[in-house]
């Protein structure tokens, strides 16, 4: 590691080959090398040998077969006589969607159970720590097994489905949501949003630089009157183009519920197990990141006569965010690698999906191989993307 | 005259403002500081009110206590909370899992001995610490799976010395070529390929002979130790040291004939009744599971995190492939991996249990060594110059010098990993190895039990047992932190 370079020529002291440090890392290297070299040549030996007895073709070739199986939840069509490479896509897209859902969701109730934690008040304090305390006690497919066995299953049939509001139903079957209804001249409306979208930035735009030349941008209360005004206008757009997009919800008819987007009880188990456990290790991530800003910030925030919540937005919270993009990347890739857990209670997920091909085709080396790939590819680009924004917020040394 | 008047002792200091103390101040400044923060209160209340009326209400008030079947917690008048007879119905499946009754005195046992050497070892006023942690995480293991899964009690000790004892003759024959390196060229070439026709006649004799009699290892280390032995005889008058050689043979010696003792099966005699790993489960399973974990990660992570910082660069990208990839996939994929690729990259196939361990061991390493690589990266670099200022090798600066202070360092990051470790042992239940919660889910299919009380239950019951396990382990880790924080600030 550190070493003084050794004497050079007649005056050298003789050491032995075995004590060169260059020697021996060689003969270190060399032996790691044989010992892989071999351990691969003889699991791969092991292998050729066991497959043979099993009689199980190695190679990719079984993704073109027939997969004949069905899958409950999917997001691209799906019918049993199409192939095991399809399935897996679907196992995947659903490995997907249960971990972004997850990690939004969880974002956001992490974020509030952090600031909680950090709150003024003793009893939300104490309610936050010990939500934090209980869920980050439990093991993750405790809670997962409590969600779907004892809470969703418990739920009453959806003749009698608990409604929140006439619009979301929770019953045996999972939540059903209210469908979105969309009509011909939807499009006017979306042209108007995307419209004073814009105009909104482009205010904000001019605004800022005005305030960066004349120190004054837009008051308060002129931005207040300009996005009522927007609103204004986009309801106003709505009405004249007929109320074109409408959320319908289900209704509750004999046996079942009619109409409405149902969740499975999987999926919906799974989404809030996850979300709940996930939140509570955000939320310490939260809260280590706004303790860890020095106190002068703040002080010196309050000093120059800044009020409480514009402290909090433009002083603590961009530089806690320093501390937390990190951990939450990590977090973000746990979620990812979490969802691996559905196959517990038959969310068809990568793991649940590669399972059943595996049980099907006896094909364990290349399922197994292809769920490492793909696990770690989506780490890769996570951790790529989280970098880059990462690099966007550091500190920039001047 | 005028006298003046100078007051000589302070004046005593008011009393605070009556609302600015005790709990007025309390309730003024935290609970009800501003309308926001009473409405805040007011529902937090609420809340903290719902939920613990909940759980007293279906834990105590409208629990049963007694019963034989679930007919105890069905039918009466009014909605019945906790079914505590399920779980003193199945207490014992949910703790032995399917381990025979008459045999179960052997899991007491060892827990009986895991506690009184764990204790010790986590209260950091005892002393002996060394001898503690050799006895817990080196002779345990091997006792503790022999004495449960059964079979002949003295002969895994006598394996154990064997490999030992080889280990050993290892050692010696390493300083025996220390000792020819010190001599004269023509020596050491002579020394050398004594040597090397000793090993090339070991592998090979063995070959021809009956490779499955006669263990080729112990014969070769046999052999190379006899001729480091005659080298050191011939050449009178060498360094002391060479003494070593002898011990090397006479330890390589008593190896051969142990492990030749084991193989022939000759101490069988003294055994217990064989418990197959599949009769194994409930919560004696997760306690081992999670401990093999925490037991093999040190090491296991303690050499990954020096590979990985080592100046070879195949060694370092070994381990930093090893390390990334068994980070960057889930625990379940590896158990996957243990459980159906293992048998086929073996040539005999370890028993399922085994191969589960072993998934759980690596991939707790792996993580293990990444904790370990923070403490080794917050050592400042003048430890090493000065380690090699004072002439030590690399394994001396490295034990004595590197690690202890970086393990020091690290040790509340161990403890939580430890806490993930055993939140993740619940996964063994998914490649069917019946754990606390694989157990719990069996019990729920009983016919005689099945029902939303026994579910309920039996999630209660599961729940306090993970819940107080982990929050005993970090309470303790929290105390640690306190306690090394407290030392760096002397």
């Amino acid at each position: 590691m550190h070493r003084v370079a050794p004497r050079e020529g007649r005056n050298a002291p003789r050491t032995a080959l075995i004590n060169d440090p260059k020697v021996r890392r060689f003969l270190l290297q060399a032996l790691l090398t044989a010992l892989l070299a071999f351990a691969a040549y003889s699991a791969v030996q092991n292998a050729a040998t066991n497959l043979a007895n099993q009689r199980i073709a190695s190679g990719f070739g079984f993704l073109d077969q027939v997969a004949g199986f069905g899958i409950s939840q999917t997001l691209i069509p799906w019918a049993e006589t199409m192939t095991y490479g399809r399935a897996y896509v679907v196992g995947l897209l659903n490995t997907l969607f249960v971990s972004a859902v997850s990690i939004i969701l969880a974002t956001i109730l992490g974020f509030a159970v952090g600031i909680g934690r950090l709150a003024p008040n003793f009893v939300i304090s104490q309610l936050a720590r010990w939500y934090v305390e209980v869920v980050r006690n439990l093991p993750l497919l405790f809670q997962i097994l409590f969600w779907y066995l004892a809470v969703l299953s418990a739920m009453p049939s959806p003749r009698s489905a608990l409604s929140i509001l006439g619009t979301v139903f929770v019953s045996q079957r999972g939540v059903t949501l209210p469908q979105p209804v969309i009509q011909p001249g939807a499009a006017v409306v979306g042209i108007a949003a995307l419209a004073l979208i814009a105009a909104g930035a482009f205010a904000v735009r001019w605004s800022k630089a005005r305030r960066d030349q004349t120190g004054t941008g837009l008051s308060k209360k002129a931005s207040i009157a300009l996005s009522i005004g927007a609103l204004l206008i986009l309801g106003a757009c709505y009405v004249f183009a007929g109320e074109p997009v409408q959320l319908e919800p289900a209704k509750q008819g004999r046996f079942n519920l009619a109409g409405g987007v149902t969740m499975m009880p999987e999926f919906a188990a799974f989404v809030i197990a996850l979300t709940v456990y996930s939140a509570a290790n955000i939320g310490e991530i939260v809260r280590a990141g706004i303790q860890g800003v020095g106190k002068g910030q703040t002080e010196a925030g309050r000093s120059l006569g800044l009020k409480p919540g514009t402290i909090l937005r433009l002083i603590t919270i961009p530089q806690a965010m320093r501390i937390i993009v990190p951990m939450l990347t990590s977090m973000y890739l746990n979620i990812v690698k979490n969802s691996s857990l559905g196959v517990s209670i038959g969310y068809p997920d990568l793991v649940s999906v590669g399972g059943t091909i595996l049980n099907n085709t006896g094909q364990g080396i290349e399922v197994i191989g292809m769920w490492m790939v793909t696990y770690l590819t989506i780490s890769i680009i996570t951790s790529l993307f989280m970098n880059w924004y990462n690099a966007r917020i550091a500190l920039v040394a001047r | 005259m005028t006298t003046s008047f100078i007051q000589s002792n302070p004046h005593p200091s008011m009393p605070a403002p009556p609302m600015d103390i005790g709990p007025g101040r309390w309730l003024r400044r935290e609970v009800f500081s501003s309308p926001q923060q009473a409405i805040a209160t007011l529902v937090g209340t609420y809340v903290v009110y719902m939920l613990l009326s909940t759980i007293i209400d279906f834990a105590i008030v409208r629990a049963v206590w007694i019963g034989t079947d679930k007919s105890a917690c069905t039918g009466l008048s009014y909605e019945v909370g906790a079914c505590w007879p399920f779980i003193w119905a199945k207490l014992g499946q949910l703790t032995y899992g399917f381990y025979p009754a008459d045999e179960r005195w052997r899991v007491n046992l060892v827990l009986v001995f895991a506690v009184v050497l764990l204790i010790p070892l986590l209260v950091p006023r005892v002393p002996y610490k060394l001898h503690n942690a050799v006895a817990f995480f080196g002779v345990l293991p091997v006792f503790a799976f022999s004495f449960l899964y059964g079979g002949p009690i003295i002969t895994p000790w006598l394996k154990v010395a064997s490999v030992m004892l080889l280990a050993a003759s290892v050692v010696m024959l390493a300083i025996h070529l220390m000792v020819l390196n010190e001599q004269a060229r023509a020596k050491q070439a002579v020394g050398y390929s004594i040597l090397v026709i000793a090993i090339i006649t070991g592998i090979l004799v063995p070959h021809f002979a009956n490779a499955s009699t006669v263990p080729v290892v112990e014969t070769t280390l046999t052999l190379g130790c006899l001729a480091a032995a005659l080298e050191a005889l011939v050449q009178r008058g060498a360094a002391a040291r060479h003494k070593w050689a002898l011990f090397g043979l006479g330890a390589a010696g008593a190896g051969w004939i142990l492990a030749a003792a084991v193989s022939s099966g000759a101490i069988d005699k003294p055994a217990l009744p064989v418990v197959p790993t599949s009769e194994w489960g409930g919560l004696f399973v997760t306690l081992v599971v999670a401990t093999t974990g925490i037991v093999a990660s040190l090491p296991i992570g303690i050499v990954l995190a020096l590979a990985r910082r080592s100046e070879a660069s195949i060694i370092r990208t070994t381990a930093v492939i090893f390390i990334e990839v068994v980070r960057g996939v889930p625990l379940i994929t590896v158990l996957f991996f243990a459980t159906y690729m293992l048998p086929l990259f073996l040539e005999n196939s370890p028993d399922a249990m085994v191969r589960v361990l072993v998934g759980i061991s690596l991939f707790s390493g792996a993580y293990m060594a990444e904790t370990i690589r923070g403490g080794l990266q917050a050592i400042p670099s003048g430890q090493h110059e000065a380690a090699a200022a004072l002439g030590l090798n690399y394994s001396k600066s490295i034990g004595l010098i590197v690690l202890p202070q970086a393990l020091r360092l690290v040790i509340p990051g161990i403890v939580n990993s430890f806490i993930g470790l055993v939140k993740d042992t619940t996964l063994v239940s998914i490649v069917a190895i019946f754990d606390l919660l694989g157990g719990l889910r069996a019990a729920f299919a009983d016919p005689n039990w099945a029902g939303p009380s026994a579910l309920y239950t039996g999630f209660a019951f599961a729940g306090i047992i993970y819940f107080s396990f982990c929050y005993l382990i970090s309470s303790y880790s929290a105390h640690l932190e306190q306690r090394l924080r407290v030392d760096h600030g002397r």
